[in-house]
């Protein structure tokens, strides 16, 4: 049995486009099933492995897709294409999900352990947070910069190779390298501004 | 380029391996090795890396580059040694290097194909569809979705793999863009049925090989991504569609040429060939590739059993079977096969033997046959021989191979 490829394989995510947010939202609200459907076939992986990634438990993040799908199809509405894409909306709503429930299992343990446990908590809160501020930073940065990242890093190319693929100059490419890591590097400060959206959980 | 960089041939070897991690920022060093005189190249040759034709702004524009381990040997060395001097270019370097790590997705888990299911169903259970998918168009929704989830995950290499399409009596090779449109291109005598364009366009032939080779000689001038869409495009349509349409559609004849099903069972039938076509593709990969939910491995079963009857009653007249049976009359008792299907999703199927209006009935059922859910659908599908099948069979021999071999018959391209 073989493994499947991993990353490399995988197709750019593009941001969706707001009017298939907006057609979507319609139909959700309309109580479509096929929208439903789709809405699934579309986000189910980005939503379980943020789930995973908080969680590192497949049965929690199960449990956290499930949550999170219900409470989209439950309340279309709550999304606004105004404070941007259906897809970071997910993204936020999932995190935020994943965190509150990390909070709530280890709870007995912090009250059990003290200090310790609790320290270690906040450290697991942060470093989930950082990894969904990178997500919300990849997806937003210009598409240019994030396909020149993404096959240096992940097809394992040198810039050359990657100029030469892109079509670029190997000044240019050398400078959305960097720039791409400097807005990257940026999620690892705490944020001045979430990209979650303040409100809203998932019930 | 014009510049001190780019006059060496580029290797992989001077990229490391990822996930190795190499926190090569060196600390800075004493303020006091920044006074020492800058050795004069021209005039002492040194046999450390010639660093000194890199002037700053190049080794700034570098930072990125070498933070992912994509520069060439002698311009790590040359950023590397520079970092040592150089305060905010250390600190920057440091902090690129950490931003690679952000870099890594952990999307790329296998989803558990039966937790759309789940998840599903806890939405419809908090709030009932109002346009709901007929629940006969279920596995083909499922089924294509899982293909779908499936393609996602593949590279170039494996788009290139030819696949084998093997059934009672053919086989045909193709590539994967071309196992795609033949589905594609038998899914769309649905989507005429039901008044969607043919993706072959108007005046398309209609018979299964025809529309098959129509569709792979069309794909062939576009993109995988292209041919994957417009498939994935069309079974949605045709969902959606249906879902429209509500249960009152679940009559409508679909013509596949060499049998007219009603929709409601030419959707079962396309999921069925989505399954073992996505198997195949698997296959041809070595990947594996889960069964469906034992509730639609069921329909399947049913579907195959409920069309047997009547390939029996053509095989007899062809002269394909070797069994001698009854002369029954209409809705009297006629001799019954037993078919046992075991695991999830299996049951209990009698299979009237002489004629597809007899009655079956436990007293006059001469042979027994037991087998696996998958293993029955791998017959059908014309993957497994009669003779070759891991089945318990109790009774009338002859019967049973009639029935096994006509069911090995219904499998297509």
């Amino acid at each position: 049995m073989a493994l499947k490829p991993r990353g490399g394989g995988r197709m750019a995510a593009t941001p969706a486009p707001s009017r298939w947010d907006r057609k979507m939202q319609q139909r959700l609200a309309r109580g479509e099933e096929t929208a439903l459907c789709e809405l699934y076939d579309r986000f189910a992986s980005l939503v379980h492995s943020i789930a995973h990634r908080v969680m590192r438990d497949e049965d929690a993040a199960d449990q956290i897709t499930r949550e999170v799908f219900g409470y989209i199809w439950e309340n279309p509405d709550a999304f606004d294409p105004k404070d941007g894409t259906m897809r970071s909306w997910i993204a936020a709503l999932t995190q935020r999900q994943a965190v509150h429930r990390l909070r709530h299992s280890e709870a007995y343990r912090v009250r059990a352990d003290g200090a310790r446990s609790a320290a270690r908590l906040e450290a697991r809160v942060r470093e989930a947070n950082t990894a969904a501020r990178a997500d919300f930073i990849r997806t937003s940065m210009p598409s240019s910069i994030r396909a020149t990242l993404e096959l240096t890093y992940f097809q394992r190319r040198n810039y050359r190779q990657t100029a030469v693929e892109l079509g670029l100059t190997e000044d240019e490419t050398r400078r959305r390298l960097r720039l791409g890591l400097q807005m990257l590097s940026t999620a690892m400060q705490p944020p001045q501004s979430s990209p979650s959206p303040p409100s809203g959980g998932v019930q | 380029m014009n510049g001190p960089m780019g006059h060496e041939p580029q290797s992989e070897g001077d990229t490391p391996a990822h996930g190795i991690p190499l926190p090569r920022v060196p600390q800075p060093r004493d303020a006091a090795d920044d006074t020492l005189p800058a050795p004069e190249p021209l005039l002492l040759p040194d046999p450390a890396p010639p660093t000194c034709h890199f002037d700053h702004k190049t080794l700034k524009s570098l930072l990125g580059a070498w933070a992912l381990w994509a520069c060439s040997a002698e311009e790590s060395a040359a950023v590397e040694d520079h970092l040592t001097r150089c305060m905010p270019c250390a600190g920057e370097a440091m902090r690129l290097r950490e931003a690679v790590g952000l870099l890594q997705r952990e999307d790329s888990l296998d989803l558990d194909p039966l937790l759309r299911a789940k998840v599903l169903k806890g939405c419809l259970g908090r709030r009932p569809a109002r346009i709901p998918v007929p629940e006969w168009a279920s596995p083909y929704d499922a089924e294509t979705a899982r293909l779908d989830a499936f393609l996602c995950d593949l590279g170039d290499p494996e788009w290139e793999m030819p696949v084998w399409l093997t059934w009672w009596g053919g086989k045909r090779e193709l590539t994967l863009s071309g196992v795609l449109a033949h589905l594609g291109s038998i899914d769309g005598l649905v989507a005429t049925a039901i008044g969607l364009d043919d993706p072959l366009g108007p005046g398309a032939p209609h018979t299964i090989a025809k529309r098959t080779d129509a569709a792979v000689t069309r794909c062939s001038s576009h993109t995988r991504g292209f041919v994957r869409n417009k498939w994935r495009t069309q079974t949605r349509d045709i969902v959606r569609t249906l879902s429209f349409a509500g249960t009152s559609s679940s009559d409508l004849p679909v013509d596949f040429t060499e049998l007219v099903l009603p929709i409601r069972d030419a959707l079962i039938d396309r999921a069925f060939a989505c399954w073992i076509h996505a198997e195949d593709i698997a296959t041809a990969l070595d990947y594996p590739y889960e069964p469906p939910t034992p509730r639609h491995l069921n329909r399947f079963i049913d579907l195959a059993v409920r069309q047997l009857p009547t390939v029996l009653a053509d095989r007899k007249k062809a002269g394909l079977t070797s069994s001698t049976g009854w002369l029954t009359e209409t809705d009297t008792p006629g001799r019954t096969l037993h078919l046992e299907v075991e695991g999830q999703g299996g049951g209990h199927w009698y299979i009237p033997l002489d004629s597809p209006t007899a009655i079956t009935s436990e007293a006059t059922t001469v042979a027994t046959v037991v087998l696996e859910g998958a293993e029955f659908c791998q017959l059908a599908a014309g993957h497994r021989h009669p003779e070759d099948l891991a089945a318990g069979q109790d009774g009338d021999r002859e019967a049973i191979r009639d029935v096994l071999c006509a069911a090995a018959s219904m499998s297509r391209m």
